[in-house]
């Protein structure tokens, strides 16, 4: 909303510069973005009167024209084509700073010879007042701008741009700025006197009005003005709408938008002698209707829009725009004002439908205060009879099915401080809400005062709006600083699942970044494309949640997992370095549960490639492998303090044979394996790639037994180291379980790996020590070795390992 | 006899001296400690001497004795400690080399960030609390007086799971303010909650605008909680990430489920709020929006307002971050470039 310093000051009276002002609407809540000062730098620029035009001896299409400046008169060169005799224009003498009309840079004014003609000043253009981008011709000002005057005093001005909350439709006025200024600067408000004579014909026998369903249309008022001249508008009224940046169209159109513009009420003209059957009714419109809008449109209608019809047909769009049939033109001798107030959910509708929004709708669509149209339309009656002539019928149409009686709201200066902490005597409370042009009485409590709204205001409803009406007008920042005093929540016991479960995100974010894991965010949305990747056969595991209305393809689904925006990043950052790459992200997965929210399920991911280490003079050039990701996932079970089995994984996205099950206490945790290559390749991975996948909520559920002390061995323990020679189809894990089977065995480590030449053909061989301890007595080698003597039978019996000599 | 035992100290002493190493220590040991030294043999033939010169060579003898070994030990301390300095100096290294690398990981900048602000109001009692992300049309719009059709929603670009219908309609929700009713449904007060978590708009990105965003909401209630109480609150906030001298501004503004509704802007720190593109000429910087909970919003929680009153507050992690270090282009966070992330 565009609000002019000059305007504003018809109602109030403002002493305040233009930067304090702005400050205090700001911390009222009707924010300034922005404040722009025109004419401040119009020096040597007045009002002059073209009083002569004669042809200039050595150019055709230049002119010398002799401008009549009050005290003196001077003659000039003039290109301008719309130059005419008595016209008002302003007038820059030599030293003025003006824009330059074809580089649009500030320029200062000085004497020059036009064709052998000394011109010492010029008649201005708007672009060359900075005013707008026209230098098509001169700006004409209107007849009545008095001779000599500064220009800057005559146009000068400053223009409050306004961030207007939803809430506000009246600051979408002028009158409701300048309300808002009156009672913070607590100054009286001056509002346009209304009266205007009536000729004795009664409207009621002009034009009947019904409103089909009273829900849409609460109230419909109507005037008649006849014998209008349609013209365009004076000066003042063209000058005020261009402030607000609105074009003027004639004068009875300027009138319905200056009203619109002073009062926040739409209005509309409609010319009268168009209207069939001198009916109105406000109705929904019929299925595939058609009208042609005001901007040149023709628009199919559905239910879901309200319209004015007359006997036959849809003549406006209620409250949006209005049809071309009955449009005010220049043979136009009567209107029909209209101002309304329509049901602020079926004008949304009508704009979503038609695509379509007015100044109308945006004031209407705030929900309009129904008790508000009657003294717009009076006032537009009486400017329009001042500015078109013609009579008024007698009356007003006034239909208002939709009349509420006035609810009051009992406040107290108790309330105002229980909410706001702040200390405002009733008598203060009073004043604030008189000067906001709220009716106060005194309650039957004397500690209270029963407030009923002003009919402009449709935001308050409960003593908590009036609450802040009363701060904001005596200022936030007059509100107290004080510190929470009531009693804190009982805290969240340490063991709990929702404590153990961000304190377990925590830890692992902690680990992974010790591990040297960058972590990373993705988006929670994703392609069909990403999510099929993941497959080497592009088939989906799960179908995942579409968005109805996506911005982009790239963003259109729920992902499903993790692994896609990391292999994504994954891929984004091989392409600007080549390196050593390890990344993790903890986030939500969403879970498709039918009709329902979907299961959001957190979950771990991550992944690395490339070499084991930044290149350096220590070498070590060797790439990571399924062994340095399975490292990570032993080393951050083993921090906290779990420990897991891995099984052969058949997961699709991996590679098989290369990927494993983390298993703990029998239960799937996770994934970790060497990436599939198809996956890799559809990724646009450069690399071999290693992916970790774990479910927060399993990985919780393992955790949350509470620690116990183990006692420290009392008694030595006896290391024996043994060499096996074992078939290459047996697992290490088969090996380790028949080794941890047996009594008083503490560790068993796999110090050495080998297959070769000293091994048989599809052999293998372990190095394994075990630790042997008995938590109650010092181990003798005799008994250490009856039971080494049998784990190795054991061992070739079920394995067919043999001692390697 | 004495003389010779002078002549003994003088030259044993003087080859001491001319010991360089410690293999030359040791036979000069030998040499003259020795078993098989003039000076043990000396003193082996001391029993021979007669009592009186046995008494006076025996004390010069032992005399003797006593210096050269402890020449020996001095010598022998002198001449390790040169042997260490020679070898630590042969061993030294060139220590502009550069290490061996150890892999580095560090965190998101946006969990950080998100961290210190849940940190701040965890220090003043509140509790974390997390909801989901997709969302009934019903927590998100319908219970916060965002009915449909009301003009609010031109605040919220909201990305739909289903079509906007009713209140049964999911959605990606667009604040985190849903969790306000999730948790007034579970609690009673006293109440303090801080509920962070992602938030979506359907919206074109630049350099300020994404379509995924991080929040954190706040919400207190109690008996007797006032506005004063939330500016004390967020102005202690502020103080604590922003620091002492930072200026901020408390003024009314405009969310459907507060009353009276609160803007907190802090002052522009490009300018220190003369103007300046960053803040676009106000002087100041938005950082959340606040206010005290609706009755209506506290009634749909079965809390009654006319006992109970409460404050809210959310505001947007990215912002902060973008605040705290500097940067000018919020598509950076999601972008995921390591170049990006390993600054923080
Ligand atoms: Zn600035």
């Amino acid at each position: 909303m565009k609000a002019s310093l000059k305007w504003l000051k018809d109602y109030s009276d403002i002493k305040l510069a233009p930067k304090e002002l702005a400050r205090k609407l700001t911390m009222a809540g009707v924010e300034v973005k922005d404040l722009q000062i025109t004419g401040s730098t119009w020096n040597n620029i007045v009002v002059g009167k073209v009083i002569a035009l004669n042809p200039h001896p050595n150019a055709d299409r230049l002119k010398l024209a002799t401008v009549n400046l009050g005290p003196q008169q001077i003659t000039v060169v003039c290109g301008a084509p719309n130059i005419s005799h008595g016209q008002k224009v302003p007038f820059a003498s030599v030293g003025a700073q003006l824009i330059d009309g074809h580089t649009g840079k500030p320029i200062l004014l000085k004497p020059a010879e036009i064709r052998g003609v000394l011109s010492e000043g010029m008649v201005c253009s708007e672009k060359e007042l900075g005013i707008s981008d026209s230098h098509e011709g001169i700006m004409v000002l209107p007849p009545e701008a008095p001779l000599g005057m500064p220009l800057r005093d005559y146009l000068g001005d400053v223009i409050f741009d306004l961030d207007i909350t939803p809430n506000r439709p009246d600051c979408l006025s002028i009158i409701g700025i300048a309300r808002e200024i009156a009672s913070l600067t607590e100054q009286p408000l001056h509002l346009p006197e209304l009266g205007y004579e009536e000729t004795e014909a009664l409207i009621d026998s002009f034009v009947k009005v019904d409103i089909i369903d009273p829900s849409l249309c609460s109230r419909y008022c109507a005037s008649l003005i006849m014998g209008v001249r349609v013209t365009s508008s004076p000066g003042w009224l063209q000058q005020r709408l261009s402030s607000y940046g609105m074009r003027p169209i004639n004068n009875v159109v300027d009138v319905t938008n200056y009203v619109m513009l002073e009062y926040g009420q739409p209005l509309h003209a409609f010319d009268y002698h168009k209207l069939e059957g001198k009916q109105i009714i406000v109705r929904r419109a019929k299925n595939g209707e058609t009208i042609t809008t005001l901007d040149g449109i023709e628009r199919v209608l559905s239910p879901d829009t309200l319209v004015i019809a007359d006997k036959e047909k849809a003549v406006a769009i209620a409250g949006i725009m209005g049809g071309s049939d009955t449009e005010v033109a220049d043979k136009t001798t009567s209107i029909l004002l209209e101002s309304a107030n329509f049901n602020q959910a079926i004008i949304r509708q009508g704009c979503r439908c038609l695509n379509l929004q007015s100044e109308a709708s945006i004031r209407f669509d705030k929900g309009l205060n129904p008790d508000l149209p009657l003294l717009p339309l009076k006032r537009a009656t009486q400017l329009l009879l001042e500015l078109a002539g013609g009579k008024a019928a007698r009356g007003i149409v006034d239909v208002y099915p939709g009349k509420l009686e006035p609810k009051g709201i009992l406040l107290s200066a108790e309330e105002v401080e229980r909410l706001s902490g702040l200390k405002v005597p009733l008598a203060k409370i009073f004043k604030v809400l008189k000067s906001l042009g709220f009716e106060c009485q005194h309650a039957d409590s004397a500690s209270q005062i029963l407030v009923v709204t002003s009919y402009w205001r449709s935001d308050i409803r409960c003593t908590a709006d009036l609450v802040e009406e009363v701060v904001r007008i005596i200022g936030y920042d007059k509100v107290p600083v004080t510190r929470l005093s009531s009693p804190l929540p009982k805290q969240e016991p340490r063991l709990s699942l929702r404590a153990q479960r961000s304190n377990l995100k925590q830890r692992l974010r902690n680990i992974l970044t010790g591990c040297g894991f960058q972590e990373i965010l993705t988006y929670s949305l994703t392609s069909l494309e990403r999510l099929q990747k993941l497959s080497p056969k592009f088939e989906l595991k799960i179908p995942p949640l579409r968005i109805a209305n996506p911005m982009t393809k790239e963003q259109e689904y729920l992902r499903t997992t993790l692994c896609p925006g990391l292999l994504t990043t994954l891929a984004h950052n091989q392409r600007i370095e080549e390196k050593s790459i390890r990344l993790f992200e903890i986030g939500k997965i969403f879970l498709p549960q039918g009709n329902e929210l979907p299961q959001e399920k957190e979950m771990l991911c991550a992944a690395l490639s490339g070499p084991k280490a930044e290149l350096s003079w220590h070498g070590n050039k060797e790439k990571l492998n399924f062994f340095d990701a399975k490292g990570v996932v032993e080393n951050l079970l083993n921090q906290l303090g779990l420990e897991a089995t891995f099984g052969v994984s058949d997961d699709e996205s991996l590679s098989p044979r290369r990927a494993a099950n983390i298993i703990i206490d029998s239960d799937k945790v996770g994934i970790v394996g060497n990436l599939h290559p198809r996956v890799a390749q559809a990724f646009e991975l450069s690399d071999a790639v290693y992916l970790i996948e774990m479910d927060i909520d399993r990985l919780l559920s393992k955790t949350i037994k509470v620690k116990q002390y183990q006692p420290i061995p009392r008694f030595p323990s006896i290391t024996r180291d043994i060499a096996l020679v074992i078939d290459k189809q047996v697992s290490y894990q088969q090996v380790e379980d028949v080794i941890r089977s047996f009594p008083l065995v503490k560790k068993v480590t796999l110090f050495d790996f080998y297959r070769g030449e000293q091994i048989p053909e599809g052999k293998k061989s372990f190095a394994i020590r075990i630790v042997y301890q008995s938590p109650e007595h010092t181990l003798t080698d005799e008994e250490v070795d009856i039971i080494q003597k049998q784990m190795l039978d054991r061992l070739h019996q079920e394995l067919g390992a043999t001692l390697r000599s | 006899m004495l003389k010779q035992l002078k002549e003994l100290r003088r030259e044993a002493l003087s080859e001491l001296n001319q010991v360089n190493e410690l293999r030359e220590l040791n036979s000069w040991r030998v040499h003259h400690l020795g078993k098989k030294s003039k000076l043990t043999q000396i003193l082996r033939s001391l029993a021979t001497l007669p009592l009186e010169e046995r008494k006076k060579v025996g004390a010069q003898a032992n005399e003797i004795k006593r210096a050269l070994e402890s020449g020996l030990v001095e010598k022998k301390k002198f001449l390790e400690e040169i042997h260490l300095a020679t070898s630590l100096e042969r061993e030294g290294l060139d220590v502009t080399l550069p290490g061996r690398p150890v892999p580095i990981g560090r965190l998101h900048p946006i969990p950080q960030v998100l961290e210190e602000i849940c940190d701040v109001f965890k220090n003043m009692g509140f509790q974390v609390f997390e909801g989901p992300d997709v969302e009934w049309d019903y927590y998100n719009f319908e219970a916060l007086n965002i009915p449909q059709w009301h003009p609010a929603r031109d605040m919220f670009a909201t990305l739909w799971v289903d079509p906007e219908m009713d209140k049964e309609s999911r959605l990606l929700r667009t604040h985190t303010s849903p969790m306000q009713i999730r948790l007034m449904e579970k609690k009673r007060p006293p109440i303090r909650a801080i509920m962070p978590g992602r938030v979506y708009r359907y919206e074109a990105t630049d350099v300020t605008h994404e379509s995924m965003l991080y929040q954190v909401e706040g919400l207190a209630i109690d008996k007797d909680i006032t506005l004063a109480d939330l500016k004390g609150t967020l102005f202690e906030f502020s103080r604590c990430l922003f620091g002492e001298e930072r200026k901020v501004r408390f003024r009314c503004d405009y969310f459907p489920f507060v009353e009276p509704g609160v803007e907190v802007a802090i002052e522009c720190s490009a300018c220190h709020g003369t103007g300046c593109r960053l803040c676009g000429y106000s002087g100041w910087i938005e950082i959340l929006g606040a206010g005290m909970t609706h009755p209506d919003v506290l009634k749909r929680g079965d809390i009654d307002p006319e006992i109970y009153s409460g404050f809210a507050f959310g505001m947007g992690v990215e912002r902060i971050a973008m605040l705290r270090y500097g940067i000018d282009d919020i598509r950076l966070f999601y972008r995921n470039d390591l170049r990006f992330l390993k600054q923080f």
